[in-house]
């Protein structure tokens, strides 16, 4: 039975909730503030809401006319989209043979792999640059994709086994007694039970390949290039260009804004899964 | 007969796209998000048709600029044909083989290397070959609000003044009640930042960064001096929060009308001076940066230059880029269609003689003069074993040129003394430079 909360309590919590709510969301905001403004009123000081010069859609134009949005927009997709598929195929037989076949040391491969994510990317930026350069890879999406995959991958892992683990052993048991060889066992009947885990990985995991930037700055150049680089070019030493700086990070986030506001229920649901047993 | 003529034309234009695609190269050019290199990535499409390359601009962010080319080009990683770099990086690349030697471009009459300003050239070579061709190059001098100096009774300087004088003049129009600071100087940390101007403010007052020996001297009487006027002066005439503050907020706090003098680049000039970006387009004067116990090395000099890695596969074609980018008529093609004002500064003789340029930039002049009062190679009061003015042109100057930046920003917050952020900063330098051999 639900506990009882007054009335009091709840409209502290939603009053919390909102206040917590608008300052996570004010930076965005404020983004989204700057980049109708011109660079003028962008860097007034102190700064103002108000548009003195008034509103402006220039800063997207001038932004599109200068740098190709779409090519860039394209290698984000291309990457995040296939290191978050490339993941999977590594991820799920890796997380099922974890959660149901476990070995004595599995919970310290398990940990093994998490420690990498603990170690600074940039320790092993030379490295890979070598490798990248010696295999022709250096500012090539596969080269991309592939990096981010490997550095996706605990977390796909550790996401996958977390939700696989919560599937009863006892429902593979029953499809091994009908038949089910390892690959039917993982494709037609794991799988579609984990579809929740497997889908709001797939989402955690396109936000985060989409917002890496230290991978995508370091091995790309013209080609190659995401939309983190097309951000990362309104920076400027001589000049500030706030305005454009606000529409590019705005035309950078959209896209993935949007997903994730269509995707919330399901990313949440996702996240929850088998959080209540 | 037709079907023979047909064939004919199909086969003479299937060897011309052959032959074509055969000559025409695709380059990469790494650059930053200054207005001359957007002007240039603008005017490139003519220099694009005219020769039927092609090339892709990847625009970074300066540190980030750095960061990736430097990896790049000591990994031989060819990522780049072109590279936008400065006045120390070039001979720091240079000497280590990294870039391209460019000494044949004297070779060319239609280029007329000597037209750019010997000091410039001499700035982007190292030992003796040229690695380099310049952009814009500048120095540092001192906005004034003319409005504001008449208000207050000061006539404007006709000779160098001192810091001291400088203080006073700044004591006399620093009104805050109306918004307006007596003074905004770099604050925000960084060897690139706040060191730039703190660098030849300290070679004012007699200070050198290493001696003969190479031994750091940061904790000299000298630094201590100058340590202690930079923070008086923008502890009582600066901004608040000035350890923000680095060029590019300052520029936008002068051009807003909020800030009374300002020492900086004179690249920020032609921006300053233009109505549609400035309110105080009309009211700023300039005037050479002050001195103190010496004139010496009381201006930077810095270059944004054109270099090709070592490790580019298409040198010819990124060599016949610099040449058309650096090219008297590729000035005179930013004057005709930008404006004058829009022009590169500190490059050719022949456009600082442009009576177009003249006209529509008075303060060209005065920017060629302080340039011509820079001398990378005898930058300060006593003798020391480096050249480069606000830099010292030695690989282990950035690490410590940031260390000591945060340390000076630190006694800037009041969050240290100026001797023990000073006393730190030696240690730090002393410790490094053994580190790096420079100290037995």
């Amino acid at each position: 039975m639900a506990r009882a909360v007054s009335n009091k309590t709840k409209t502290i919590n939603t009053v919390i909730a909102g206040t917590l709510g608008v300052l996570m969301f004010f930076p965005i905001l404020w983004i989204i503030i700057l980049s109708f403004k011109t660079e003028e009123d962008a860097v007034r000081a102190p700064l103002e809401v108000l548009f003195q010069s008034g509103w402006t859609t220039d800063n997207f134009s001038t932004v599109q006319a200068r740098s190709d949005y779409f090519r860039h927009f394209s290698n984000s997709v291309i990457i995040s989209l296939g290191s978050t598929l490339l993941g999977l195929v590594v991820a799920i037989p890796a997380a099922w043979s974890m959660a149901f076949v476990p070995a004595r040391r599995t919970k310290d491969v398990l940990m093994w792999m998490l420690s990498t994510k603990m170690m600074p990317p940039v320790g092993v930026l030379v490295p890979i640059y070598l490798i990248f350069r010696d295999t022709g890879l250096l500012d090539s999406r596969v080269g991309l994709t592939v990096v981010l995959m490997l550095i996706n991958l605990p977390i796909i892992i550790w996401m996958l086994y977390t939700y696989f683990r919560e599937i009863p052993g006892e429902i593979l048991e029953a499809a091994r007694m009908d038949g089910a060889g390892l690959k039917e066992e993982i494709l037609y009947v794991l799988t579609p039970m984990a579809v929740p885990g497997i889908a709001s990985t797939i989402l955690l995991n396109i936000i985060l390949a989409w917002n890496e930037a230290f991978w995508t700055l370091n091995l790309t150049a013209a080609n190659a290039a995401p939309l983190t680089a097309f951000i990362a070019s309104y920076s400027s030493p001589e000049g500030l260009f706030y305005a454009k700086l606000s529409a590019a990070s705005i035309m950078a986030i959209a896209p993935i804004l949007i997903m994730g506001w269509f995707s919330q229920k399901q990313l949440v649901r996702g996240l929850t899964f088998g959080a209540v047993k | 007969m037709k079907l023979k003529k047909l064939l004919l034309s199909a086969g003479t234009m299937a060897m011309m796209a052959v032959s074509g695609s055969a000559w025409a190269e695709e380059i990469t050019i790494a650059t930053v998000n200054n207005n001359d290199m957007i002007v240039m990535q603008e005017l490139a499409p003519k220099w694009e048709e005219a020769t039927g390359n092609k090339i892709n601009w990847v625009v970074l962010e300066e540190n980030v600029l750095r960061q990736r080319t430097t990896q790049d080009i000591s990994t031989n990683g060819g990522s780049f044909d072109i590279m936008f770099i400065g006045a120390y990086e070039t001979p720091i690349w240079g000497k280590n083989g990294w870039l391209a030697s460019l000494d044949d471009f004297a070779d060319d009459a239609a280029y007329d290397l000597n037209d750019i300003f010997q000091l410039v050239r001499n700035g982007l070579s190292a030992e003796g070959h040229l690695y380099a061709v310049p952009l814009y190059s500048e120095t540092s001098f001192t906005y004034y609000r003319s409005d504001l100096f008449e208000k207050a009774g000061i006539a404007k300087p006709t000779e160098q003044i001192t810091y001291d004088q400088f203080a006073e003049m700044v004591s006399k129009v620093h009104d805050p009640e109306n918004g307006v600071y007596g003074t905004c100087q770099r604050g925000k940390a960084g060897w690139g930042e706040n060191m730039a101007f703190v660098g030849t403010l300290a070679n004012a007052f007699g200070a050198r960064w290493f001696d003969e020996q190479w031994q750091p001297q940061l904790d000299s009487p000298e630094w201590n001096a100058a340590i202690h006027y930079y923070v008086d002066l923008m502890t009582k005439y600066g901004p608040p929060g000035a350890t923000a503050n680095g060029h590019n907020e300052n520029r936008a706090l002068f051009k807003d009308g909020k800030c009374a003098t300002w020492v900086d680049a004179t690249s920020a000039a032609n921006d300053v001076k233009n109505p549609a970006n400035s309110k105080v387009a009309d009211v700023t004067d300039f005037f050479q940066a002050p001195k103190q116990a010496t004139d010496k090395g009381t201006g930077w000099f810095w270059s944004w230059a054109l270099a090709i890695p070592a490790s580019s596969q298409k040198v010819d074609t990124a060599k016949d880029f610099l040449k058309w980018a650096t090219s008297k008529e590729y000035f005179q093609m930013v004057g005709e269609t930008k404006g004058w004002v829009a022009v590169p500064s500190g490059t050719r003789a022949s456009i600082h003689e442009d009576p177009r340029l003249l006209e529509a930039a008075p303060f060209a002049e005065t920017i060629k003069n302080a340039i011509f009062s820079v001398d990378p190679a005898d930058p300060t009061r006593d003798p020391v074993p480096y050249t480069g003015v606000q830099f010292v042109a030695i690989p282990e100057f950035q690490g410590i040129g940031n260390f000591v930046g945060q340390q000076v920003a630190a006694a800037l917050a009041g969050q240290m003394s100026v001797e023990d952020a000073l006393s730190a900063s030696q240690d730090f330098a002393v410790r490094e430079m053994t580190k790096a051999g420079y100290i037995k």
